[in-house]
């Protein structure tokens, strides 16, 4: 450790060994173990679901742990909630905090405990004076009396963190601080993050950028699987080494998608732009093709996916089915163009949660299914039932409500809705996110098979073995552009996380359009510096 | 295919007898028994021409109200149309216009005012309840501003005269064959065919529905027309039968009919509910009303009553939710019901 100013301490500021935490049969969190030192940051990275958020929200009084020890400054810790945290001196700082706009930065910090005068009354004068002095502090220029409204996500930022000083926080999570800001803002976060740390603080900085892992921290944990994996410090170690780390794993046994025949192309789509969210898209899907979304969390797989469904709106491009040009905004006439879009939120788009297992079977083709315009329970039933027993969905009967079935049954649900419209291309966004093991083998058969029938396939995953072991080919995307394209021999996990996470190696760039050197990369780059 | 599945968890009679609305249409039955039996004149021709005299304007405008319920939404300006439209009744009267052609001209307007309504609440998102209830002082103030406080009533009696006809000696109306064919209507579209599953998967998940494309805005459109539609056209029995067209015709009267609807069963947070318990349900207050002003009891007490009513039939909805919530959780073990949308964001 650089810092041991304050504490001295014979303790750590958070240990958490062996913490585990499970909702229902999904096992978030196996053995986390994190150990961070006063007058320290400490980098936690890992893939998408590596179980590092469940981590943060344990700590944060968000989720109970199941299993494992939990110490704050070497004293036993459990919170029921953030509150709880809080007063424990635990502040968690969010990608994209949440502040009321409507009220000024100082009411903002001091909200629920506002500094009194006489008479019970609040003193603003004083809480200006007190908020000036945390700016000053940490070497930033703000306006204690502006309105939060409008103010940059790197400046709330700020004023989250100022919020967590006053409360004389010991430990700050940064989850992802730096996903959304500029050059210049990252490098201002970075000096605050600094003074923090010689003052004695611990703090924790979620990154899936290496440059600013290596640049900003002293001591790095990966993650994988919900598992802990190893701690490092920053000196001893390099991006090779993590990068590693993160996905060690072998993939090819898991996820087996048997070789089809490859078509013509299905899906065409081309320039596809939404300002602010993806740019110049381009790609084809081919009958009998599997085409993986890969990228981090945030990156713009399903919104792109969305838009080519035409959920979301899009300012550009054009998305093609079989040639013929699908309008935007409009999943009825992507439905009848032979799309299926299997969504990421399966309790809130993919099913109608409060209706039945019928009702949801039958929910794009009941229209196809009436008889002069009429439509009986009975002839629902009988449309559902088969597709339900192909799937070999669990439940005791037809009517039963969806809402309380596991969720693996649910996606079987979702999957034999849209297998029973007949596409002839399937979008499936995480197909199998908060699946149990069992039913996550047999949404890959099942998908392995409909391509091996000719359907083409736009699969998104946040699982690189997923993404890996089903697609013949991988496309990455990152910050809303593809940046890369690679063919399933091509496809390690090293190549994909280097084109998703803008590492330092920038040799897999291989789309076509050349989006090399965009500025946003160039401002990474700078960042960096 | 390697299994095949009940198509229903219970059997035909527990899914008939429990549920809401056979509970409404057994209160209907034994509250019109004890009337009957005890109320002097109930059993009377006459007392039945009046209480579904008095009742056709609420069910006719609770069916479209029932859709609109079950998409989430509410029309809270029905009553409003229906003084609007019975002020044009009297207006286009005494400009010479036939009743037919006047009447006709009545629904076009109402069912534009529903549009406003639909084009508000669908195309550009605004809250269904803040919108209707601006326009139920926008059309109640149309109303009365046409019209001001004078009353139309030389209408031609033999209009009058069928707006309260009754069939044969039965002492029906004759206008109930109106309300019956509108009510299949409805019920083959709400109950029986893919229009009517979508107006209840809006209710339960607008956005899967949206995402299984349902035509989320469409939809929720046409319903708010054919409510203003609706409202209309009992503007115009509501004037024919009374012989008068005012302004304040029907003030207050989309109260009742969200009562009746919500009594029958319907969930005002969308997507449950039946057309036969709402029928049942307007049913149920216009035998209480007439029951109780036979005896004599003053319109405020049965307004009480009815209010009573309502609360308790809202109160026992969620207690029986809540019930059958727990029974459900005790079967399945104590599985939570829901996973956190964190698992595996990161």
């Amino acid at each position: 450790m650089r810092h041991d100013s304050i504490g001295a301490a014979s303790h750590p500021t958070l240990t958490l060994r062996d913490v585990a935490k499970s909702f229902g049969p999904v096992v978030a969190l196996r053995s986390g173990t994190l150990v961070a030192q006063p007058g320290s940051i400490h980098a936690l990275v890992g893939e998408n679901g590596a179980g590092k958020s469940t981590l943060v929200k344990i700590v944060a009084g968000v989720h109970r742990r199941d299993a494992g020890e939990f110490l704050l400054g070497g004293e036993p810790a459990d919170f029921g909630s953030t509150a709880e945290s809080k007063a424990a001196g635990v502040a968690v700082i969010y990608q994209e905090p949440t502040l009321f706009p409507d009220l000024s930065v100082t009411e903002n910090i001091f909200m629920g405990r506002q500094l009194l005068g006489r008479g019970r009354r609040i003193d603003r004068a004083a809480m200006y004076a007190e908020a000036a002095r945390l700016f000053a502090g940490l070497g930033v220029h703000i306006d204690p009396r502006r309105q939060a409204l409008g103010l940059s996500i790197a400046d709330q930022q700020i004023i989250e963190i100022a919020k967590a000083i006053s409360l004389d926080a010991r430990l700050l999570i940064m989850d992802e601080p730096t996903a959304a800001l500029s050059g210049v803002e990252v490098e201002r976060l970075f000096a605050v993050a600094r003074r923090l740390r010689d003052e004695g603080r611990a703090i924790v900085f979620i990154s899936h950028r290496f440059d600013e892992v290596f640049d900003l921290c002293d001591t790095v944990t990966v993650m994988r699987d919900g598992q802990y994996i190893a701690t490092k410090p920053i000196a001893d170690t390099s991006v090779e080494e993590i990068v590693g780390l993160m996905v060690g794993r072998e993939v090819a046994e898991l996820f087996p998608k048997t070789p089809a025949p490859i078509g013509d192309p299905v899906l065409q789509v081309s320039g596809l732009t939404a300002s602010g969210v993806f740019h110049d898209v381009t790609f084809e899907v081919r009958a009998g093709e599997i085409v993986g979304l890969a990228g981090l969390v945030g990156a713009g797989r399903s919104e792109i996916a969305r838009a080519i469904f035409g959920v979301d709106r899009y300012d550009s491009g054009s998305v093609r089915v079989k040639g013929c040009e699908v309008p935007p905004r409009d999943p009825a006439a992507a439905i009848r163009a032979g799309m299926a879009f299997v969504p990421e939120d399966r309790r809130r788009q993919g099913l109608v949660t409060e209706a039945s297992v019928t009702d949801n079977i039958t929910g794009v083709i009941r229209g196809s299914l009436a008889r002069f315009g009429l439509l009986t329970k009975r002839m629902e039933n009988a449309a559902a039932g088969p597709w339900a027993g192909r799937l070999e969905v669990k439940t005791g009967a037809l009517d039963m409500n969806a809402k309380t079935m596991s969720g693996g049954n649910q996606q079987k649900v979702v999957i034999a809705k849209w297998l029973a419209t007949k596409p002839t291309l399937l979008i499936i966004d995480e197909p199998t996110r908060g699946i149990d093991v069992g039913t996550k083998a047999e949404v890959h058969r099942l998908l392995s098979e409909l391509a091996g029938q000719g359907m083409a396939i736009l699969m998104i995953s946040s699982e690189l073995p997923e993404v890996l072991g089903m697609a013949d080919r991988v496309l990455v995307v990152c910050e809303g552009r593809i940046t890369a394209d690679l063919p399933r021999d091509r496809a390690t996990p090293e190549a994909v996380m280097h084109a998703a996470t803008h590492a330092l190696t920038g040799g897999h760039h291989g789309h076509p359009g050349g989006h090399h050197g965009h500025p946003g990369g160039a401002q990474d780059q700078q960042a960096a510096s | 295919m390697t299994r095949t599945y009940a198509a229903y968890a219970h059997p035909l009679w527990r899914r008939l007898l429990l549920t809401r609305e056979a509970a409404v249409v057994a209160l209907v039955i034994a509250v019109s028994l004890w009337a009957y039996s005890n109320v002097p004149y109930f059993g009377d021709q006459l007392t039945l021409t009046y209480l579904l005299l008095d009742v056709t304007p609420i069910l006719l405008i609770a069916l479209p109200m029932t859709l609109v319920i079950i998409t989430g939404e509410i029309d809270l300006s029905v009553a409003s149309v229906v003084g609007l439209s019975s002020v044009l009744l009297g207006v286009l009267h005494e400009r010479g216009f036939s009743i037919p052609v006047a009447a006709l001209i009545a629904l076009v307007v109402g069912a534009l005012c529903g549009a406003l309504n639909g084009y508000l609440v669908a195309r550009v998102g605004l809250p269904s309840l803040a919108v209707t209830i601006g326009t139920l002082a926008l059309y109640r103030g149309l109303a009365i501003g046409i019209l001001g406080t004078k009353a139309v009533t030389d209408f031609p009696s033999d209009w009058t005269q069928r707006a309260s006809e009754t069939i044969g000696g039965t002492g029906i109306p004759a206008f109930m064959w109106v309300f019956l064919l509108l009510a299949v209507v409805f019920t083959l579209a709400l109950h029986f065919s893919p229009f009517g599953r979508g107006v209840y998967d809006i209710g339960l998940g607008s956005e899967a529905a949206h995402f299984s494309g349902v035509k989320v805005e469409r939809t929720k459109f046409v319903l708010f027309v054919l409510s203003g539609a609706v409202s209309a056209l009992a503007g115009v029995f509501y004037t024919l039968r009374f012989g008068s067209a005012r302004g304040d015709n029907a003030a207050g009267l989309e109260l009742q009919v969200i009562a009746a609807v919500l009594l029958g069963g319907v969930s005002i947070f969308g997507g449950r509910g039946k057309l036969a318990g709402v029928v049942a349900g307007v049913l149920l207050i216009g035998i209480i009303s007439s029951a109780l002003r036979l005896q004599g009891i003053t319109v405020n007490v049965i307004n009480i009553i009815i209010g009573l009513l309502l609360v308790l039939s809202v109160i026992s909805t969620t207690v029986l939710a809540w019930v059958s919530d727990v029974a459900a959780r005790r079967n399945r073990g104590a599985r939570p019901t829901k996973t956190p949308a964190g698992v595996g964001t990161l």
